[in-house]
């Protein structure tokens, strides 16, 4: 009887966990051909994104006024940016699949730079024609090679699931039809070399020092790195203090020195990295808990000018301030004869307790910062004023350096100006009277947790 | 008798004018703590200084307590009428002409914004008539409050200042992303991490949005495994935040990785630029 009441329960119990296992079972099949399907269409979408992109170029080659041309342009510009969009879908971070990424998003800024401009009155130039070809024949390539994988994939019934997998443990070297085709479309791309074919007016990070190399100064030695760094952190170097300063890596593209100041006693830890180059000072954060607010913003401005004049940061103006929580954040642009530079920027974040600087960035500003010769405007401020929407209820003007959609440094007006609740700044260039750039400021938000 | 009359009449009056004030504690005295209220600032300075010129017509915003660009504005027409040097500073003397020109009923305003009622502060019409208290119906504007556009009501603090082009919905994701990255590393290395996210939708070879590279399959390890939907803690955000505002402690790295738990061979060969915590960022 026992036995019997036993054997019935077992049997059930083996009945409900085998059912049970099924039901997952088929659960976890649901949820992968789903995550599947979604892989699968990002891949056939990007391959049928190229194909379009590969005609659209080609019948841009034979168009030659601006009306057909900029539509078309323009059109190559949002197939590009869907296809990029399709790549990021694609578990590929992990394989070296970036060059097709760059690849499209090279065409993405060719054909922005060209659609918006006035073709009827600068025409393309034999450069930009020819760059327009090549740009024509990478993207047969691409499309042939893509073609093809999408091919062996439809053929095998290749699984991206398995891609996924081999990825996770690490079995790159397995052989996988997708993972090698995919291999060879990237070999591809990155065969055609870097943006030496994009023709010289796309210099939009060539203005910029990316790699600190004009710095002025010599090459500093750790020692002295650690030296400035005290400075910073204005500890003797009695006491408990830790203090450790490690090199770049190989790979970075310019020489630093970082260094950590360990403050045994309050606990506390300066973090910074200086170049090699002169020592300048890249960022410090000496972050700590900051729990109450004992001064206010306009007094952390003067400990951030006073800080910033100790270390001899020169002819600075206050460009933005604000305060979260505890902490408050200045912006400062350097100004030159009444004109606000905006790409050399220096950032400073004060704490609002005692007025220490735990924060600095001057990463922007020893990135662009360099003696300019800025001009004068050859339009007056009355004649850019003309230009701005009458809409718009000019509050403040003055000039100012930008760095404008072309990657240029430009000369402008610059203006304050409200519309109702909303702000605007705007930027007319003070040699042509064009329209460089309109940002609607933002205002502060709510926080949506509140409001439900 | 006829002159002691009159005293009383006097003394009568003045009571009556005393217990005015009394109920109305409109607060002369008590005005703005000592700080010069500059842009950019939030606290309750801020909201005083936001009732105050909406009291006399020049603010139109909603009362946040945060000194934004229509804070700015509503000062500066301010400091114009008044004949004071206009520099959207609120200092001591323009606090002071501030305060003798216009009234705040500190409790009133207060105490609607602790409510989160929808309010406004103007001269000249009863202010019990200007709240709209917190509901979900969708009710006509209380009068004199036309110009308050905000959907929004505030709890002090409740606005926030953000850094430009990200909303707080932003941030918090990459605080999530970041948390579930590197909650176990030190906060320079938790501002790297943020500072790779942004460096990632920067660079032409992954996808250009904050979502589309944290959720980009495959690229961080805490949204394979689900760890991003941890809550995190305040110091993830505040990372985030820093690295928003410039600070790159990564030295510009696209991608970093644990060397102890990475699983990826072809990760090694990225070209490596340094080492914060158990981190090493790449390019």
């Amino acid at each position: 009887m026992i036995r019997n009441i036993v054997i019935a329960l077992l049997v059930i119990g083996v009945g409900g966990t085998a059912f049970w296992g099924y039901q997952e079972h088929k659960e976890k099949n649901a949820i992968l051909i789903n995550a599947e399907n979604t892989y699968q269409r990002a891949f056939h979408d990007l391959s049928y994104q190229v194909d379009l992109l590969h005609d659209k170029v080609g019948s841009t080659l034979a168009m030659n006024s601006r009306y057909s041309l900029s539509p078309a342009l323009t059109d190559v510009w949002r197939i590009t940016s869907e296809a990029q969009s399709d790549v990021g879908q694609l578990p590929l971070t992990l394989l070296p699949f970036n060059k097709t990424e760059e690849f499209l998003s090279k065409i993405a800024d060719f054909s922005y730079r060209t659609a918006v401009r006035d073709l009827e009155k600068e025409p393309l130039n034999d450069q930009e024609y020819s760059t327009l070809q090549s740009l024509y024949a990478q993207a047969g390539d691409i499309q042939g090679e893509l073609r093809k994988v999408q091919y062996l994939v439809l053929k095998n019934h290749l699984r991206w699931m398995d891609v996924e997998m081999a990825l996770a443990t690490g079995k790159e070297n397995s052989d996988n039809t997708i993972i090698d085709g995919l291999k060879t479309v990237e070999k591809k791309v990155s065969g055609y070399g870097e943006a030496d074919e994009m023709n010289p007016t796309f210099t939009s990070s060539q203005q910029r020092d990316e790699n600190f190399k004009n710095l002025p100064g010599k090459t500093i030695t750790k020692k002295e790195a650690i030296e400035t760094a005290k400075r910073y952190a204005h500890s003797k170097s009695s006491g408990n203090v830790e203090v450790k300063a490690e090199e770049n890596g190989k790979g970075s593209d310019y020489g630093f020195y970082s260094v950590s100041i360990l403050n045994k006693e309050s606990n506390s830890e300066l973090n910074m990295d200086l170049t090699k180059k002169g020592g300048y000072p890249i960022w410090y954060i000496n972050n700590r808990d900051v729990n109450e607010t004992k001064i206010d913003l306009n007094q952390a401005y003067t400990k951030a000018v006073e800080f910033l004049k100790e270390h001899d940061f020169s002819s600075l103006e206050l460009f933005e301030s604000a305060q979260y929580d505890n902490i408050g954040l200045l912006n400062f642009v350097s100004s030159e004869n009444g004109v606000k530079v905006y790409p050399d920027s220096v950032k400073v974040k004060i704490a609002l307790d005692d007025g220490s600087v735990i924060g600095f960035s001057a990463d922007e500003y020893l990135k662009s910062h360099k003696t300019r010769e800025i001009g004068t405007p050859k339009i007056p401020v009355k004649e850019a004023r003309e230009k701005i929407n009458h809409n718009v209820k000019i509050m403040e003007e003055g000039k100012a350096l930008i760095i404008n959609d072309l990657g240029k440094e430009v000369l402008c007006y610059e203006f304050l100006g409200t519309i109702k609740e909303d702000t605007y700044r705007i930027f007319i260039n003070a040699d042509t009277g064009q329209e460089e750039k309109v940002e609607k400021l933002k205002n502060s938000e709510p926080v949506y947790e509140n409001l439900i | 008798m006829k002159g002691i009359s009159s005293k009383w009449k006097w003394l009568l009056l003045f009571s009556c004018i005393t217990i005015g004030f009394g109920i109305y504690p409109e607060t002369r005295t008590n005005a703005f703590s000592s700080q010069i209220i500059q842009k950019g600032a939030v606290g309750d300075d801020v909201i005083e200084l936001q009732a105050r010129l909406q009291n006399i017509g020049y603010y139109h915003g909603k009362i946040d307590g945060v000194y934004g660009w229509g804070t700015y504005w509503a000062l500066r027409n301010f400091q114009q009428d008044f004949g004071l040097p206009i520099d959207g500073l609120a200092g001591t003397t323009t606090k002071q002409k501030l305060a003798n020109a216009s009234n705040f009923n500190s409790r009133f305003v207060h105490e609607q914004i602790n409510k989160g009622n929808e309010f406004t502060y103007y001269g000249g019409v009863d202010i019990e008539k200007q709240v709209k208290v917190k509901s979900n119906a969708n009710e006509s504007k209380s009068g004199g409050g036309s110009a308050n556009t905000g959907k929004a009501p505030a709890k002090p603090g409740t606005s926030a200042n953000l850094p430009g082009g990200y909303s707080q919905n932003d941030i918090q994701l990459m605080a999530n992303a970041v948390y579930g990255e590197a909650r176990g590393e030190p906060y320079t290395g938790q501002v790297a991490v943020a500072a790779v996210i942004l460096n990632r939708v920067e660079s032409a070879a992954f996808p250009n949005s904050i979502s589309g590279v944290i959720f980009e399959p495959g690229a961080f390890t805490a949204v394979a495994d689900g760890q991003i939907w941890l809550t995190p803690n305040e110091r993830a955000k505040e990372a985030v935040v820093d690295a928003i505002n410039g600070w790159d402690p990564s030295g510009n790295a696209e991608y970093y990785f644990n060397p102890e738990t990475a699983t990826s061979k072809w990760i090694w060969s990225r070209p490596q630029i340094k080492k914060i915590g158990k981190h090493i960022f790449c390019k």
